[in-house]
């Protein structure tokens, strides 16, 4: 069964649609995959919960529809029976749902997020609910309240953050597709260090409603996966309006599959790619500045015009994301006090008021990482500081916003490396918040601008991957795909084979599993 | 030193101070879903039930706006006379309390979708007063706390509360005024009357269903005091909750006469929310409120801006009913009341009561009569409004009915309403329950006529004289024999037959 794991979600699908395999047998391939290499102490420990019986039963349902053929078969999603992991920040009902946060520990959710409507619509068995950064707050994972998730290339490393549990999960062969949430690169720097595919779709093309709000104008689902193709058809599937999410766009999902497999052919004369000068050289690690020098000299090669562009307001985007996330956070989480679900703590003596059971409930419910935010949101909202916090903040969210008009006047896409280092190990940056944030500097400009951008791997230094970051103009999903798609090709034919073949521990782990 | 030793006089105090006035009204629309969710916006159901999981503020929701609220909205604008804002956009207003599920408020705050507008009431004697309107804006309501096993349902000494989040997120409109200046001793006239005006506009427009017991109109009044001389105005206080058009009356005038008091007496205002007591007609201290109240508001990033076109607005204006200046114009017409008689109605509040009566079958003069009599009596005795007494157009039909069908006679059907209003039943049904049918029955009648000529010889020949009106005095002992039953017509003819009078 180790062949079936090691597929990509669209060759997994065709050979369904063949007949090939059953669903049952993908699905209990990654559940068997998971037994083997996510749990015990040196465990990628991707999932927070485990979905056997509900992801068995779904494939079952589609086995049964394609054995009986007919319209029902025929009208299947292209990815029916296809297995997917979902990150623990979006609702599901049936299966836990914690934001890895003691807050909600037990907590079940009456209704599920639109997304996952549609993922059960489609009928893709759900494996289950992976870890992440509390309240997705962090860049490694480390700040989950239920433990870290090991990066299947050295286990001793983060998996990236706040969804490395999605792309460990994806890394690790225990599932080829997830679902992730990213607000300020949470998709794409853990796609990037564990050398998976991770979209960030344009703000308001998938429908927010049921993602546990972090910031609310800059969260954005998207997929991870382990090639841009099957990105573009999870991409695909979960975009669309939204009736319930006020933000969400009303135009016709764009032909992302299309777009990847145009991409694939490895042609991209006409294509103006503009190397963003504000996010290379200084303070990016030089083996990650190197992977990234010879994907240009790739895109070069396959016909596209590369061209510098600068993005002079890109240096404050760390600094306004910094005051605009938190804001939202203090407000966002202000909610979670123990009154109507999740944990309530009351205090340990004294009277037990309503002030003193939220506060107690906060004191022990939240981690330091949301403590340390929502304090800062905070402080940044209140009167007297807010022009000066708050509203300059937006006043460079606007700035970063017409250097991309300006840069995208230049240039169809912008590439830089997605994090400007590779996967760092436990511990090193915990207790040095900023320096963490600093991982955030490539991804975050996107998410202020609510731009679409993709990572996808491109290669490696000292062992560990490197993320290659396309960005597109708003709506121009498309773009990022044909870019992303194009370079993946390119790389893969000058590796003989994708990167993440490569993994050492991975592949030692495989060897276990099969054994 | 509590305030209320310290009172002055209402008219005392004018003499040295004038008022400053300030309004703040909710308006609770009566839409058929919520401000941001799909459930639905109704009164009275069991506690949680017409909740979704954005009402209780689960984890992952989003609000959608009510474009029926918003409707709604710009026509209370029109209405008072206001600009409509091109574009305009919520914000949260943060803040922790048990009965706002997000721990924020969605509401508008600097840009509201109405502003700049003024509303003409009319006083007693007829006088316009205007009122300048600040703004109208669209915010959510909370939920209801009721607090468990303290005294008379405070917090302070409860053992518990339970939260209903029924109300949490029905569409309110606030709308807040300008600082009315100029009313002087007419200020507790002018704050009830502009209530009244807002809740017959929100009536009007259809919007609202307006009842202030059911907390749909809500009132929070400012009052300041500055000295005759003075040019700032004084500190204010913001009294809560005074939730009828008496109490908006009583409490103006209270804080008028407890602020005097404080100020003569040399002490200063505390600017702070007072609570309304109905009971005692005082307020007393609530929480201190001082303009620096910090709610952290920022645009609420869940919600994409309002944006307003010209046609919308003009085909919304379109909409707008009969402006109530003129429709009053019109219904006095109708009914044929005299000057005096329709202003009484209309200060009384009691236009919506008789219109509602006269739709129903009842004549102009009949609503006129029961509403303006014998109902406004029982609730001033009661200390209540008028519509705040339980009586319906059906019950002034019916009790009319039984009158003109003679099975009852009007001090009879005085005596029915009342039992109508402490809940026996529907009219008809009272006076079989209770027997108090008129008694028609001539032998029963003569038999206590001819008791009352016995005792009353002196009377009998004073008829005979030819001085019918003289029969008045035998109608009382009559009426007492029948316990008030008898009908005084019927009574008159038997007697003048018996006497074989002329009648």
């Amino acid at each position: 069964m180790t062949e079936l794991i090691n597929l990509s979600a669209a060759a997994l699908a065709e050979k369904l649609r063949s007949g090939e395999v059953t669903s049952v047998e993908a699905v209990q391939a990654h559940l068997d995959r998971i037994a083997a290499v996510d749990g015990g102490e040196r465990g990628v420990h991707a999932f927070l919960h485990v979905n056997a019986e509900e992801a068995l039963a779904v494939a079952a349902e589609v086995d049964a529809i394609r054995a009986a053929g007919g319209a029902e078969a025929d009208s299947l999603h292209p990815l029916a029976g296809v297995p997917i992991a979902i990150k623990d920040l979006i609702v599901t009902v049936g299966q836990p749902t914690t934001a890895a946060s003691k807050m909600l520990e037990g907590w079940m959710s009456p209704y599920d997020a639109t997304v996952i409507d549609k993922i059960r619509a489609a009928k893709l068995p759900m494996l289950g609910k992976t870890n992440l950064d509390e309240f997705a707050m962090g860049s490694s994972t480390e700040h989950s309240a239920y433990g870290n998730t090991r990066n299947p290339w050295d286990l001793d490393r983060i998996p990236g953050g706040s969804g490395g549990g999605s792309a460990a999960a994806v890394a690790a062969f225990e599932a080829p597709l997830a679902l992730g949430t990213d607000t300020g690169g949470s998709i794409r720097q853990p796609g990037a260090v564990t050398g998976t595919v991770g979209v960030k779709p344009t703000y308001g093309s998938v429908s927010r409603y049921g993602a546990i709000a972090m910031a609310s104008s800059l969260d954005q689902i998207g997929p991870v996966s382990r090639t841009v193709l099957d990105s573009a058809y999870l991409h695909e599937l979960i975009a669309g309006h939204d009736k319930r999410d006020s933000t969400s766009l009303t135009d016709p999902v764009p032909a992302l599959v299309e777009a990847a497999k145009a991409g694939a052919t490895g042609d991209l004369t006409g294509l103006r790619v503009g190397v963003i000068k504000e996010l290379t050289g200084e303070g990016y690690q030089a083996g990650v500045q190197q992977r990234f020098d010879e994907s240009l000299e790739l895109l070069k090669a396959a016909g596209a015009e590369v061209v510098e562009v600068s993005c002079p307001n890109f240096k404050y985007a760390l600094g306004a994301y910094y005051l605009i996330m938190p804001s939202e956070v203090s407000s966002n989480l202000a909610k979670f006090d123990g009154v109507r679900y999740g944990q309530r703590v009351l205090p340990k003596d004294g009277p037990v008021t309503i002030e003193r059971v939220m506060g107690a409930t906060r004191a022990a419910g939240f981690g330091d990482e949301v403590k340390r935010r929502i304090i800062l949101g905070t402080y940044a909202l209140s009167a007297g500081y807010y022009d000066a916090y708050y509203g300059s903040a937006q006043q460079v969210r606007t700035l970063v916003q017409r250097d991309f008009d300006a840069a995208f006047e230049q240039a169809d896409v912008l590439v830089s490396p997605t994090s400007p280092n590779v996967a760092f190990e436990f511990g090193s940056k915990s207790d040095d918040p900023l320096s963490m944030y600093l991982n955030d500097v490539a991804t975050i400009p996107a998410n202020l601008a609510g731009v679409p951008g993709i990572s996808v791997p491109g290669g490696l230094s000292e062992g560990l991957p490197v993320g290659i970051q396309f960005l597109a103009p708003a709506r121009e999903d498309a773009r990022v795909y044909r870019a992303g798609a194009a370079l993946e090709k390119l790389l893969e034919d000058a590796w003989g084979a994708p990167l993440i073949t490569q993994a050492p521990e991975l592949a030692a782990a495989i060897e276990e599993g099969a054994a | 030193m509590s305030a209320t030793e310290n009172l002055v006089d209402f008219e005392t105090a004018l003499q040295t101070y004038d008022p400053v006035l300030g309004f703040e009204v909710h308006v609770e629309l009566n839409t058929k879903t919520k401000m941001f969710s799909s459930a639905p916006n109704a009164f009275g159901d069991a506690p949680n039930t017409n909740v979704n999981e954005v009402d209780l503020g689960l984890p992952g929701v989003l609000p959608v706006v009510n474009k029926t609220a918003v409707e709604s909205a710009i026509m209370i604008g029109l209405a008072l006379n206001c600009q409509i804002a091109e574009k305009c956009g919520f914000a949260r207003k943060n803040y922790f309390y048990p009965d706002t599920p997000k721990n924020f408020q969605t509401s508008q705050y600097d840009d509201p979708i109405a502003f700049d507008g003024f509303l003409d009431v009319e006083l007693e004697d007829g006088e316009v007063f205007r009122v300048e309107i600040e703004r109208a804006h669209m915010e959510e309501d909370a939920g209801k706390l009721t607090h468990m096993g303290g005294a008379a349902g405070r917090i302070q000494g409860a053992d518990f509360s339970l939260v209903d989040y029924n109300r949490a997120g029905v569409p309110l409109i606030e709308i807040v005024t300008k600082p009315i200046v100029g009313a002087g001793t007419r200020a507790p006239e002018v704050a009830k009357a502009y209530v009244a005006a807002i809740r017959e506009i929100v009536r009007n427009l259809g919007v609202s269903d307006a009842r202030m017991e059911r907390g749909n109109v809500r009132c929070d009044a400012n009052v300041s005091l500055m000295r005759k001389d003075a040019e700032a105005f004084g500190t204010r206080t913001e009294t809560k909750n005074v939730n009828s058009l008496r109490a908006v009356d009583h409490a103006v005038r209270f804080e008028i006469s407890r602020q005097a008091g404080l100020l003569d007496a040399g002490e200063s205002i505390i600017q702070e929310t007072r609570h309304w007591h109905e009971d005692t007609r005082t307020t007393t201290s609530g929480r201190p409120k001082s303009d620096a109240d910090d709610y952290r508001y920022f645009p609420e990033p869940d919600l994409v801006p309002i944006v307003t076109t010209a046609e919308w607005i003009e085909e919304l204006r379109s909409r707008l009913p009969e402006p109530p200046a003129e429709r009053r114009k019109r219904l006095k017409a109708d009914w044929g009341y005299s000057d005096a008689e329709f202003r009484d109605v209309v200060n009384a509040g009691l236009l919506e009561a008789i219109e509602e009566t006269i739709a129903a079958g009842a004549t102009a003069a009949v609503a006129r009569k029961w509403w303006m009599g014998e109902i406004s009596r029982l609730a001033k005795n009661a200390e209540v409004e008028p519509t705040e007494l339980g009586v319906t157009s059906a019950t002034i039909i019916e009790l009319n009915a039984l009158i003109e069908a003679q099975k009852i006679n009007d001090k009879i059907a005085r005596q029915v309403l009342e039992y109508v209003i402490a809940g026996e039943g529907a009219p008809a049904e009272i006076v079989e329950k209770r027997g108090l049918a008129v008694v028609n029955d001539d032998s029963a009648l003569g038999a206590a006529i001819d008791d009352a000529m016995a005792q009353m010889p002196d009377v009998v020949e004073k008829i005979k004289g030819g001085k019918l009106q003289a029969v008045g005095a035998l109608i009382g002992p009559v009426m007492k024999a029948t316990r008030g039953q008898a009908d005084a017509g019927r009574v008159r003819e038997i007697v003048l037959e018996k006497l074989g009078v002329d009648g």
